[in-house]
């Protein structure tokens, strides 16, 4: 369960310079790109802490399935056109948005430095992991009997989200559709 | 990880060297077997000029691949251009990692397991591996900056993410009976006896219990590969040669090989999951006690068992490919959605009733 510091380090280093070039790049399907590789660099902690089946739901998740249907729709789109320019916008938006950041960061390192008020740890330990026979059979128990109501819960909600989603797609283009057929 | 010694770390690396040497010499020997086995399908000769049977052939067509001239053309991004060859190549090589060739060996003290990494999520990493492969290709289609390549990397991203679904369902099948990820524990679970029919033996073999899940893995597997009937992302006929029409010399031959890899790696885990993985074939037990070996003669055997039904699989690949014609896109989509998405449903529903019933 110990972290290496040197490959904390490392990992944690490039998910932050991934991470900016996400926001920095003009063009955003290499924005995408670097975000696949922040995903990646996530994976890798998760993987070094023995949180193997997190790594590999990150990756098969995030990296695999999410983000290509984030680059399929920037490509279909052709957003080749940069979304915000920061060069020309107005000079009280400059000074709102470093403001915000700066505040937003402040919270971020008050919320990291007092980590322990927040909430008892939870009854897993490594040894009780171990005894189950590994990360999968832990979290799979877990999920199937005591948040077995939540999980088919968010199920259901991912199911109402397609179904609004091609409704929408259809409502679109009514004369299409009702010439078509 | 601190108690590893330098013996440890040795047998690891021989591991890591001798997995990538084996994943490097497919793409020379499956260019030889697909043009061979495509003459022999023809009724023509093949090469045949070089060395014994041709055998030559690929390590000349290597040569010239990497002498020839390798220019980028002018209207590419060049940093992503020269990228995408090696994305797609990466994930290639990672996914065999965890596919074991030989059951765990006991020597002295220590435990070899043949394969690199024996991981506790073994098929999820090579699902999560694999779905990476696809960024190669929708970074090809995208950098050369070509309509027909962009095209071609559409297709490709839409069919991988379409029959990934159908792929990871039809495994769940595998993964109810075997009731574990870890490919080492199917594949020794394969070891059963399922049905004792007079002198012979049928194993517990995946596809002895999971036909259907079998059929349309198998399907799955080619349109993930980008293999004909399902090679709509390269349709020379319509869009060129798709995502790498741009790419020439040995950038092309890497794309190739990837694919190649993909194939290597496909038919390894068809033969894990549904046909016993190393478990010895039929003969080689009896083979095994005539000779009095001991269990490293076995491990020899069951990778002999692994590697002929892996080459079984990769001459099926070929075999397929100089047989079907080519699918129409409308086609494809349906049968990915329409049949085979339901179909791999009912598979799991179908295993679910059986082992309830206590068949399985």
């Amino acid at each position: 369960m110990d972290l290496n510091p040197i490959f904390f380090t490392a990992f944690a280093s490039l998910a932050i310079a991934f991470a900016l070039l996400v926001v920095l790049k003009k063009n955003p399907v290499a924005s995408a790109f670097s975000l696949v590789l922040v995903f990646f660099c996530f994976a890798a902690m998760y993987a070094m802490l023995d949180a193997h089946l997190l790594a590999a739901l990150q990756v098969l998740v995030y990296a695999g399935a999410i983000m290509v249907l984030f680059i399929f729709v920037i490509m279909l789109l052709a957003a080749d056109v940069p979304s915000f320019d920061l060069g020309r916008s107005h000079v009280g938006l400059r000074i709102g948005s470093g403001a915000v950041s700066l505040v937003l960061l402040g919270l971020f390192v008050w919320a990291f430095r007092h980590t322990e008020s927040f909430g008892a740890k939870g009854t897993l330990t490594a040894a009780k992991i171990e005894s189950v026979g590994g990360n999968t059979q832990a979290i799979s128990q877990l999920m199937f009997s005591d948040y077995l109501l939540p999980f088919e819960l968010t199920s259901v909600l991912l199911l109402a989200g397609i179904v609004g989603a091609v409704a929408i797609a259809k409502r679109q283009n009514p004369r299409k559709e009702g010439s078509g057929s | 990880m601190s108690s590893m010694t330098l013996l440890d770390w040795a047998i690891l690396v021989g591991k890591c060297v001798i997995t990538t040497l084996i994943m490097l010499q497919i793409a020379p020997i499956m260019a030889w077997v697909e043009r061979r086995g495509s003459a022999l399908m023809q009724n023509r000769l093949g090469p045949n000029r070089i060395g014994p049977f041709g055998l030559l052939q690929s390590l000349c067509d290597g040569v010239k691949f990497i002498f020839k001239e390798d220019p980028v053309p002018g209207h590419v991004n060049a940093f992503y251009y020269v990228l995408a060859p090696l994305v797609s190549l990466v994930p290639a090589f990672m996914t065999f990692a965890v596919i074991p060739w030989a059951a765990p060996l006991e020597l002295g003290d220590r435990t070899i397991t043949f394969q690199v990494a024996n991981l506790n999520v073994g098929l999820l990493y090579i699902f999560a591996i694999a779905s990476l492969g696809v960024y190669g290709i929708i970074m090809a289609g995208w950098a050369s900056n070509n309509k027909y390549s962009l095209l071609g990397s559409l297709r490709s991203s839409c069919q991988m993410i379409s029959y990934e679904l159908s792929m990871g369902l039809s495994v769940v099948g595998i993964l109810m009976v075997f009731s574990s990820v870890n490919l080492t524990d199917i594949a020794l679970a394969q070891g059963q006896t399922l049905l004792q029919l007079g002198p012979v033996a049928i194993p517990k073999w995946g596809f002895f219990v999971q036909p259907l899940g079998f059929l349309i893995f198998c399907t799955a597997a080619f349109a993930e590969t980008n293999r004909l009937p399902f090679d709509l992302p390269e349709g020379e006929s319509e869009i060129v040669a798709g995502y790498h029409l741009e790419y020439g010399s040995m950038k092309f031959a890497v794309f190739m090989m990837a694919e190649y890899v993909n194939m290597f790696t496909a038919s390894g885990l068809m033969a894990t999951l549904y046909f016993g993985g190393f478990q010895l074939l039929p003969g080689m037990s009896q083979l095994h006690e005539a000779i009095g070996g001991g269990a490293g003669i076995m491990a020899a055997l069951q990778a002999a068992s692994f590697f002929a039904k892996v080459a079984f699989f990769m001459w099926f690949f070929v075999w397929v490919r100089w047989t079907l014609p080519r699918f129409r896109y409308d086609q494809l989509m349906d049968l990915g959605w329409k049949v085979m998405l339901p179909l791999s449903l009912l598979n799991i529903f179908l295993t679910g009733a059986l082992m309830y019933a206590k068949v399985i």
